[in-house]
């Protein structure tokens, strides 16, 4: 049983949880991912490693509360316990075996795209750690949906904030401001890694293949075990079908198949939205 | 002994009807009672020189487990097994026993063998029903072991060196201890609370430590486990990599490997409503492959509510699978294809399968392996018109352990290189079970562990 030792509301639906796994905490790195089982009768999460504090002993995730297993999720509190969480699971991100001094010289864009503003900090923060300034850009539905600002303010060389509806920052996508940046304001960027919802980072791709920036995406399939044993997480790489799980998540952004990918994760949604209504159901029923 | 007992036919045993069974995931086969049990074993000819049992790989001295089983005195049969597995219900159950023990069974030869198998799962759920205690365990000696894996190999290893005094932790990757016996092999044929579970609680009984949700090679590494004061690290980890056929449209939605399919059914139980793990099966459901995997798999497929087609490209005399396992399949239902392989998937728009495009074969010489290799018939092609398709094409080690941990010698398949006391090219780690033969038995992964378990107490004796 591993104990929730945090919890915090960062906007509507999204939350973070500080989760006691001391084992994780020593071994995790920037880029990597986690599977946590909330209860008896919960499947297996695939959730980002979103930052870890060796010494407490804690890992922290992020989490969108979108189907019943998330929602399960965000019902729990500071002081209950999950019953499983295993990690940390796929391949540290390239940059934390580089040469730190090649890091320094290398011009990056970060760009995070919701929920999956969250995995972005930590690797910003890694590098900030280390002397290496990276530009990120951030979007969101609305203001509301902001999250982590303040944080990766701290940490970012510099800091750029998108929403769909104009609420907040920028008015637009994260892939006009990525032409915004490069086209209107001569930035020059060497490597791009783009992490959040798959259709962002599909775009994100092929914005920054047009502007000839390689890069980076991290990828969400659907997973079940995440060691390499089933094949749930399988995606085409440059023609090839790689694991997501164990020779990913992170991933060349110009090779990637994203329209099988998309297909891909959608692969379940009927049995989703059922599984859904019965979790709300419940929680009516409870609170009546 | 009554001359009533008829030498050459086998006592029947009582199985769930299969238009029942292939609607439910209950037990398959429901066991003999006390008198048939006394029956079959009063068949046996208790040889002076027993041909069985060289056919058994771990040379369980099966007529003398009989003969107490023959006087009505079960649990002597089953502390006899006890010396020799520590599996018996499971063994009993999966073992492969037609071309083991049961194949060189004196009897076979003008009648039907003696049902080894069968007897040595009743002494054993007669046991565990009856709490019989099973196994001695020595004072605690303080040395430190580690094993990773929990599947037979893991398991066995783990109760020997703990009847030997050993401290013993088992690291597991998965949320439930069992290896392939809990993700792997279907409830209906090795049930999970009743069969598995006991195992598992039996170790803990002797004192063995489990630590589930811990990947060796990511969570911690080898080397880490000797700095934490283990003396000696087992690798049990299995082969568990699916294998796919390469063929186009593989990643369309609807394509499964088998391991994906009934982890989701076993492990993740979401055959059960109130489970969260989803689970998709279709109208029409083709399994392509002949071993067992292929056949839990289709016998899955099918208690699902599928018509479910094996596809397989050599004959029904090659397929791999148990022939027990061939025959239940048939009985409830499932269609058997021979001589015929996918050579590509067909999607729709929305990327979900419809249709295979499959040819038929025909056997040519014999390969490597002894079997006639099987040919493709130019121009033979034709559409098979599914919306599942679930592969069952073998599987492999996973490299994880070995790409972690230095001096780990490996052969081309992957698999780690251990001699037959399991010791591996680095000093004091040792390996049995899948992860060094490739996919194999749970009998052969229990020999390994428990020749694995002697090297050990070898080794560290040699070192104090
Ligand atoms: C490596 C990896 C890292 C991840 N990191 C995070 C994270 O840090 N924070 C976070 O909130 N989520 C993360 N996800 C996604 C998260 O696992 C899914 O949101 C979750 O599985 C949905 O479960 P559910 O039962 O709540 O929703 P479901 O009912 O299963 O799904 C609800 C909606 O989410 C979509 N969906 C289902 N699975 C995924 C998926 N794997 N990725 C994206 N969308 C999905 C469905 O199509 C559906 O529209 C990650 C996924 C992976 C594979
Ligand atoms: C569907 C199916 C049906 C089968 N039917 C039969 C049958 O009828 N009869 C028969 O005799 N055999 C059968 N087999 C084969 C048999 O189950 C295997 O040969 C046997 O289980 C191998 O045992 P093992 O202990 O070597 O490995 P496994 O049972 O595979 O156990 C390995 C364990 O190690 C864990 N592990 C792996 N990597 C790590 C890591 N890095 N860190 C920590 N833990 C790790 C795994 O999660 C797993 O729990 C079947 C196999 C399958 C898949
Ligand atoms: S362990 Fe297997 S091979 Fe040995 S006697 Fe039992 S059933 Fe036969
Ligand atoms: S060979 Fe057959 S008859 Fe002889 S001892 Fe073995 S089981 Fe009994
Ligand atoms: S999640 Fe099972 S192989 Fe990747």
């Amino acid at each position: 049983m591993y104990k929730i030792v945090r919890k915090e509301i960062l906007a509507p639906n999204i939350f973070s949880m500080d989760i006691l796994a001391p084992r994780v905490a020593a071994s995790a790195k920037p880029g990597q991912f986690l599977i946590v089982i909330a209860d008896e009768k919960g499947e297996r999460l695939p959730l980002t490693i979103c930052d870890y504090d060796k010494e407490e002993g804690t890992v922290q995730i992020v989490v969108q509360a979108m189907g019943s297993s998330t929602r399960k999720l965000f019902e729990m509190e500071a002081g209950d316990y999950l019953k499983d969480f295993v990690g940390p699971l796929g391949i540290p991100s390239k940059f934390v075996n580089e040469d730190i001094e090649e890091l320094k010289k290398r011009r990056m864009l970060f760009v995070a795209g919701g929920v999956g503003t969250a995995p972005v900090y930590p690797q910003v923060k890694w590098l900030h750690d280390r002397g290496v300034e990276v530009d990120v850009i951030m979007g969101a539905k609305n203001k509301e949906l902001v999250i982590l600002e303040d944080k990766l303010k701290a940490v970012a060389g510099n800091l750029y904030v998108c929403t769909d509806d104009g609420s907040y920052g920028f008015h637009g996508m994260v892939t006009h401001y990525i032409e915004e940046l490069v086209e209107n304001q001569g930035k020059e960027y060497d490597e791009c890694i783009a992490i959040g919802p798959m259709i962002m980072m599909k775009f994100v791709a092929l914005t920054t293949k047009k502007l000839n920036i390689p890069t980076i995406v991290s990828l969400n399939p659907i997973m079940v075990d995440g060691t390499g044993m089933c094949g749930a997480c399988r995606v085409s790489v440059g023609g090839e079908t790689k694991f997501a799980c164990v020779h990913g998540p992170e991933f060349d952004g110009h090779l990637v198949d994203f329209d099988e990918a998309l297909k891909r994760q959608a692969q379940y949604k009927e049995e989703e939205v059922k599984k859904l209504e019965a979790f709300e159901c419940k929680v009516e029923e409870a609170r009546e | 002994m009554s001359k009533a007992v008829d030498r050459f036919t086998r006592t029947p045993i009582a199985e769930q009807d299969p238009q029942v069974r292939n609607h439910n995931f209950d037990e398959v086969c429901l066991g003999y009672t006390e008198e048939e049990a006394m029956r079959e074993a009063q068949r046996c000819l208790q040889c002076k020189n027993p041909l069985c049992r060289p056919g058994c790989p771990v040379s369980i001295d099966i007529p003398r487990f009989i003969k107490h089983i023959a006087e009505g005195d079960f649990e002597e049969a089953a502390h006899v097994l006890a010396e020799y597995t520590a599996l018996p219900a499971v063994c009993g159950r999966v073992c492969p026993q037609e071309d083991q023990c049961e194949k060189t069974c004196i009897l076979g030869r003008k009648g039907e063998p003696v049902a080894i198998g069968k007897l040595e799962r009743f002494a054993a759920d007669w046991a565990r029903e009856h709490g019989i205690k099973l196994g001695k365990t020595k004072p605690s000696n303080g040395h430190k072991v580690a094993i990773i894996g929990s599947g037979p190999a893991g398991i066995t290893c783990a109760g020997e060196l703990a009847k030997e005094g050993y401290d013993v932790t088992i690291f597991e990757a998965l949320h439930e201890p069992g290896g392939v016996l809990v993700y792997g092999i279907p409830e209906f044929r090795l049930p999970k609370e009743t069969v598995v579970k006991p195992e598992i609680e039996n170790l803990k009984r002797l004192g063995v430590k489990i630590e589930t949700n811990v990947i060796v090679g990511k969570t911690i590494t080898v080397d880490e486990m000797f700095e934490e004061g283990f003396e000696a690290v087992f690798i049990g980890s299995g082969a568990g990599l699916p294998k796919f056929m390469g063929i186009p449209g593989e990643n369309y939605n609807g394509v499964f490997s088998a391991n994906e399919f009934l982890t989701r059914n076993n492990l993740m139980k979401a055959f059960r409503e109130d489970y969260a793990t989803p689970i998709k099966v279709g109208k029409k459901v083709a399994v392509v492959g002949g071993g067992n995997v292929a056949m839990d798999a289709a016998r899955t497929a099918k208690r699902l509510g599928a018509e479910v087609y094996i596809v397989y490209r050599r004959t029904e005399n090659e397929l791999p699978a148990r022939v027990e396992e061939v025959h239940h399949a048939k009985e409830e239902g499932i269609i058997f294809e021979m001589l015929t392989t996918p050579v590509e998937i067909i999607g729709d728009e929305t990327g979900w399968v419809k249709a295979m495009k499959c040819v038929r074969m025909e056997l040519g010489e014999p390969d490597a392996s002894g079997r006639r290799r099987p040919v493709e018939i130019k121009g033979s092609d034709f559409t098979f018109d599914v919306d599942t398709v679930i592969m069952a094409l073998g599987t492999s080690p996973n490299p994880l352990i070995a790409s972690t941990t230095d001096g780990l010698e490996t052969n081309k398949y992957q698999c780690i290189v251990a001699d037959d006391q399991g010791r591996t090219s680095r000093e004091g780690v040792f390996a049995g079970g899948d992860i060094v033969t490739g996919a194999a038995t749970v009998i052969l992964a229990m020999g390994a562990g428990k020749q694995a378990a002697k090297g050990i107490d070898e080794y560290i004796k040699s070192k104090n």
